[in-house]
């Protein structure tokens, strides 16, 4: 077992695909490689997805405080619509095995448990209801001018940089 | 009414929500890349000061659609606030907003108060944690946690994951002690 585990890490591809997935959820499953440019789709993608957390005002700081204080139903309301249309999509994909544009299966893999979940949930939780905004949010704040976000931003980038030099020494 | 004062207005939930439901599929079709954002801290990490860190050693190239993705976030944004902004105060309810009254917070002219969230506030106490605490803990929990709003609590509970069932409920409950417990003390600062 042990020895099997090991020569599966030794090959460098898996290896880097496993520190890459490791604790991420929106990760990159193609396995082609494109040019960079053909990454421009996805900003068009973030264009169309900062508009939205603009227009629908989730990225205010008013309405996540209105949400923990059960004042107001617009955030359930949307990460509950969401959440429905998300999963109707990906039942649709999974039952007619939906290829993307370029071909590829798409993959879906089953995440596992660790506690890290848990405390990194709360914590991040901490934060959300201090700065009314998650990691998407923040770059859409700073775009629709509140530019001293830059700050939260970087303070946000210093977290996870911490999180990676400690990591090691924290419960999963 | 015409359209484009019509997009100007706040959009509804039941709008809003579906559009970003959508995502999902779209970057699975786009390129089998999973719907998430704080990833792109990581790679930012990876790509500028990876030092050794076992965590931060990985081909940060091969996951650049991230911060295209992020980037594209940023410019959204932007054309929001130059073409699209409405130009009425953010509505707030009327509790949260007797509530905040009393912390000297009355304007809601931003979708953040201007009172807290500003370049001047950033060395007091309160905007320290407010703008700098704040940030460092949402960087910190959503890696801790293995992802955020938008990649546990919609693209993982869309595939059923129960793991990101969990984080999300820890995400709330997280937010909602620090909002109606810690945040108060922290206003009156």
């Amino acid at each position: 077992m042990n020895t099997a585990a090991k020569t599966f890490k030794t090959t460098d591809l898996d290896s880097d695909f496993e520190v890459r997935t490791e604790n991420s959820e929106c990760v990159n499953y193609s396995e082609l490689d494109k040019p960079v440019l053909s990454n421009l789709k996805f900003a068009v993608a973030g264009i169309l997805f900062g508009i939205i957390l603009v227009k629908s005002e989730v990225i205010s700081w008013f309405r996540i405080q209105e949400m923990f204080r059960l004042q107001s139903f617009h955030m359930y309301g949307v990460i509950g619509s969401a959440i429905v249309v998300g999963i109707i999509s990906i039942f649709i994909i999974k039952k007619f095995k939906l290829r993307s544009i370029d071909g590829e299966p798409i993959h879906f893999e089953k995440k596992k448990f660790n506690k890290g979940q848990v405390y990194g949930g709360l914590l991040f939780g901490f934060g959300w209801a201090l700065t009314g905004a998650c990691p998407g949010p923040l770059f859409a704040l700073i775009g629709s001018g509140s530019t001293v976000i830059i700050v939260t931003l970087f303070s946000a980038i210093a977290g996870t940089w911490v999180y990676g030099y400690m990591k090691e020494k924290l419960p999963h | 009414m015409n359209f484009i004062e019509w997009i100007k207005q706040p959009w509804p939930w039941y709008v809003a929500g579906p559009l970003i439901g959508l995502m999902v599929p779209a970057l699975l079709i786009l390129g089998n890349k999973r719907f998430g954002v704080s990833s792109s801290l990581r790679h930012i990490c990876a790509a500028c000061v990876p030092i050794n860190i076992s965590f931060f050693k990985y081909d940060w190239k091969k996951e650049v659609w991230n911060l295209f993705f992020a980037g594209g976030i940023l410019l959204g944004g932007m054309i929001t606030a130059f073409f699209l902004s409405n130009p009425v105060p953010v509505v707030v309810d009327p509790k949260l907003a007797a509530e905040l009254a009393g912390y000297g917070i009355t304007n809601s002219e931003g979708l953040v108060p201007k009172e807290l969230f500003n370049w001047q506030n950033l060395l007091t106490l309160k905007g320290f944690i407010l703008m700098v605490g704040g940030g460092f803990l949402v960087g910190f929990g959503t890696r801790y946690a293995g992802g955020c709003t938008s990649g546990h609590s919609i693209m993982g509970i869309s595939n059923l994951q129960l793991p990101s069932l969990i984080a999300t409920c820890c995400f709330m409950i997280g937010g909602f002690f620090v909002a109606n417990i810690v945040l108060p003390l922290i206003l009156k600062l």
